[in-house]
């Protein structure tokens, strides 16, 4: 007993330096690495990928996934997790266009749809929270039941949206930059403060890390379960109002399995999927992998097909990286 | 004399340095039934392991059947017909009775098809021999705790059990079940099988056990038929006697007017009649066995579990508290016995770890502010002494005892009228006890209501401005200053009297 301690304890120190190395790339690396070596590959592969063009249409095309991935991050971290995030999409964008198409003006009819997004989020947050329904089965069932009823409000066939202020906010630019471009950083600006500056975010984590330690140092448990889903459900509208603008439509086929983009990004940031960590910045890092990795496989001309292959195998090997942390620190 | 069944000779278990067991010997005899007593963390635990196979012992022998057993496993130890009833049992609910006694070894036909007939057959065999009225085609969710204990035994006498190790069978039963599994254990010794009976509760040794092994702080103290024992107290007697060392550095501080006071608390089950008052500076010690239930107490005091009767005061003024948040405004703080399940949130910083119940002290408006957030947690850093590379640093990094700081210290900042410390150094290192002692008495000169549970009979004595003591959900006694001694404490704890001065 006593030697095998100790001979553990000598290949401890052996392997010690690469452990460190190791250590360091899974817990601050492995995004910005991938992103940079992202980066590198393409420039390398295609001539067409380092232009100013090209790099300013990944950050828009971004925007939608982006903008949705900072209220998943927030949803993750308290250990949850929100299926019906693109379903959401699809339900803003067919809401919104119907509103417009109705005669609304336009910062009431963006104001309604985010509030309809808060509502749709108060209701998973208030299932989830008080009727202990795992937020997977309840996202799930929200996914059909959202998907369902936009297909209800359209009677099937896509809004065409003719308002030309509300193109603005998907094509439109202010100065040199992209309105989505711009829309992006805000909302990734605002969630950065959220999470790790004020009493809201210390919540979120603590729920997700040990929630019977949250509720016996007094948080309302509930109360930041269920803000989390109004939130992502709040900012996933704003996300589907800006891809309504972008396409002039409101479809209730949009966003159609973007949820899954949206989790792989905020795992693909280093956010534990079982709660209690994560940041903005790596979702971010993880959103410019996915968009580069989309832009980059559409420049090399990979079929549609093929590039899902390619994204679930890259979807993968970022969990089992996640599982590969976990394991380290519990140990 | 017939050779005995089990032998186990000088043996000592060591983890990482720190002697668990030091040189425990027992004999025990087919047909017979051997009392295994001690307090808490006497040991009992630990060899009740070694014998499974689930711990390696350190050094010493166990001689089974007077051949010598080296490597002892899981495997081995099932195979020489050695069986261990947990308090924690091990059926799945949702198959048959006679599934879960032949659970992992179902009776198969051709093709590897369960046969049945021939299990539910055997099932009821098994059944029988032990007098046990149940059908084996009943699931087991249906059954109550005693029931599904005896199935657990009629497991392992289905699988040739012949050495039987019953931890704390009774803990969950009620009085007529205990009879019933007692008479069940009589059986047993006359089928002859031996048994080792771990028991609280004393009358159930001096019933059923033919010889009683007496361990304390993990030594072995001395085998005693049970018929030359005189009773109770004496059994006890044993199983204390120490003598106490004083790091406790307690200062009498003097006493304030009475801040928090318990009426008549009653949760079905759990506690009843709970009655007791603490005054500013004064410290509360409460001891009893663990399930007792001293820590429901203090999740009652704390809203985390309701109570069914009863009324709680703090400053004189009836509190209505049904969540730890409303605790904790009215000025209650608790340091849970279980620091990593529901004290700490091991994924984050020292810092947050400190700072997460003092959010609101610590912010203007919605924003944390993280310089007067620095300050407090460098200022508590200090004072608690907690040994920390900087405040950054994860807290699962920490050893046991700057975690248990780091939680003291999260409570303190709270300047709280009531603080409740369960088991406040469990798994601490003796450095880092010192620390929490000197603070806890510095929060008693502060004014503090302190209500300390613990296992620790020292830690009580050598804390406590008085003590009471739990005993199967009911306050059994209590003892102020001159009477706080380990003899009173365990007495009252097992259920016993107090023997007056």
């Amino acid at each position: 007993m006593q030697n095998n301690t100790t001979e553990l304890k000598t290949m401890n120190t052996k392997s010690d330096f690469s452990k460190k190395a190791v250590h360091f790339l899974l817990d601050k690396g492995i995004a910005i690495i991938g992103v940079v070596l992202l980066f590198i590959i393409m420039s390398i592969v295609s001539s067409d990928f380092l232009t100013v063009d090209n790099l300013l249409n990944v950050s828009r095309q971004s925007a939608v996934l982006c903008i949705m991935a900072v209220g998943m991050t927030f949803i993750i971290i308290t250990g949850g997790i929100d299926l019906s995030a693109g379903s959401q999409i699809a339900v803003s964008g067919v809401i919104i266009a119907s509103l417009l198409a109705a005669g609304v003006p336009l910062p009431f009819a963006i104001l309604l749809t985010i509030a309809a997004g808060g509502v749709i989020g108060f209701i998973i947050g208030g299932i989830v929270a008080t009727q202990k329904i795992p937020p997977f089965i309840v996202t799930l069932a929200m996914m059909t039941i959202l998907s369902g009823l936009a297909f209800v409000i359209t009677q099937g066939s896509p809004i065409i949206v003719s308002n030309e202020a509300f193109r603005f906010l998907g094509r439109g630019y202010i100065g040199p930059i992209p309105v989505p471009i711009l829309l992006l950083v805000v909302v990734s600006i605002i969630g950065y403060l959220l999470l790790s500056q004020t009493k809201f975010g210390r919540y979120v984590y603590a729920v997700g890390d040990n929630e019977e330690a949250a509720r016996l140092c007094g948080i309302n448990v509930k109360k930041v379960k269920m803000g989390v889903y109004v939130l992502g459900a709040s900012i996933t509208a704003l996300a589907g109002i800006l891809l309504a603008s972008r396409l002039s439509t409101g479809s209730p086929n949009a966003g159609t399995g973007s949820e899954l983009d949206a989790i792989a990004a905020v795992v693909l940031g280093g956010t534990n999927l079982f709660g209690g960590e994560g940041k903005i910045t790596g979702t971010l890092m993880g959103v410019a992998i996915i968009s580069i990795l989309n832009n980059g496989l559409n420049l090399l001309n990979v079929p549609s097909y093929h590039q899902l292959i390619i994204k679930g195998a890259v979807i993968l090997l970022a969990v089992w990286l996640n599982s590969l942390k976990e394991k380290r620190t519990a140990a | 004399m017939s050779t005995p069944r089990l032998q186990l000779n000088h043996i000592t278990k060591e983890f990482s340095g720190v002697k668990a067991l030091k040189g425990v010997s027992l004999t025990l005899m087919p047909g017979s039934a051997h009392g295994l007593v001690g307090e808490n963390g006497a040991g009992k635990s630990t060899l009740i392991k070694i014998l499974t196979g689930a711990y390696a012992k350190t050094s010493g022998e166990i001689i089974y059947e007077g051949k010598t057993i080296e490597g002892m496993n899981p495997k081995k130890a099932k195979e020489l017909g050695i069986h261990c009833i947990y308090q924690e049992l091990n059926i799945a609910n949702h198959l048959s009775i006679a599934e879960n006694i032949f659970l992992g070894e179902q009776p198969t036909k051709m093709l590897g098809l369960i046969d049945w007939k021939k299990m539910n057959s055997d099932a009821q065999a098994v059944l029988s021999s032990l007098q046990i009225e149940l059908d084996p085609k009943t699931m087991a969710g249906e059954l109550s705790i005693a029931q599904k204990q005896m199935i657990e035994i009629a497991r392992a006498i289905s699988q040739n059990a012949n050495v039987l190790i019953m931890d704390e069978p009774t803990s969950s039963l009620s009085e007529r079940e205990t009879e019933v599994l007692l008479s069940l254990v009589e059986k047993l010794k006359s089928k002859g099988v031996s048994v080792i009976y771990v028991s609280h509760r004393m009358p159930e040794i001096f019933r059923v056990c033919d010889t009683v092994t007496i361990l304390r702080d993990g030594t072995y103290i001395q085998t005693l038929p049970v018929d030359q024992i005189d009773g109770t107290n004496d059994l006890v007697q044993l199983m204390v006697n120490r003598k106490l060392e004083d790091f406790f550095g307690k200062t009498e501080v003097p006493l304030k007017d009475i801040v928090i006071e318990t009426r008549k608390l009653r949760k079905d089950g759990i506690f009843k009649d709970i009655s007791f008052s603490v005054r500013g500076g004064e410290i509360l010690g409460v001891a009893g066995l663990v399930g007792s239930g001293r820590t429901e107490i203090a999740e009652a005091l704390f809203g985390v579990m309701s109570l069914n009767e009863g009324e709680i005061l703090i400053d004189g003024r009836k509190v209505n508290i049904k969540s730890p948040r409303e605790a904790i405004s009215n000025g209650i703080g608790f340091v849970t016995e279980n620091r990593k399940e529901t004290g700490l949130v091991l994924k984050r910083s020292v810092m947050e770890n400190i700072s997460l119940a003092n959010l609101s002290l610590l912010s203007g408006g919605m924003f944390v502010s993280n310089k007067k957030e620095k300050e407090i947690a460098n200022l508590y850093k200090q004072k608690l002494n907690i040994k920390t590379a900087n405040l950054e640093q994860r807290i699962s990094n920490l050893s046991g005892g700057n975690q248990q700081k780091a939680i003291l210290a999260r409570w303190m900042i709270q300047k709280p009228k009531v603080l409740i410390l369960d088991e406040p150094c469990r798994g601490v290192d003796v450095g880092a006890k010192t620390d929490i002692y000197s603070q806890i008495t510095e929060m008693a000169k502060q004014g503090t209501a302190i209500i300390m549970i613990s296992s620790e009979v020292d830690e009580i004595v050598g804390m406590s401005d008085r003590v009471i003591v739990m005993h199967e959900g009911e306050i059994s006694g209590e003892l102020s200053r001159v009477d706080i001694n380990p003899d009173n404490i365990i007495n009252l704890a097992f259920g016993g009297t107090v023997n007056a001065k």
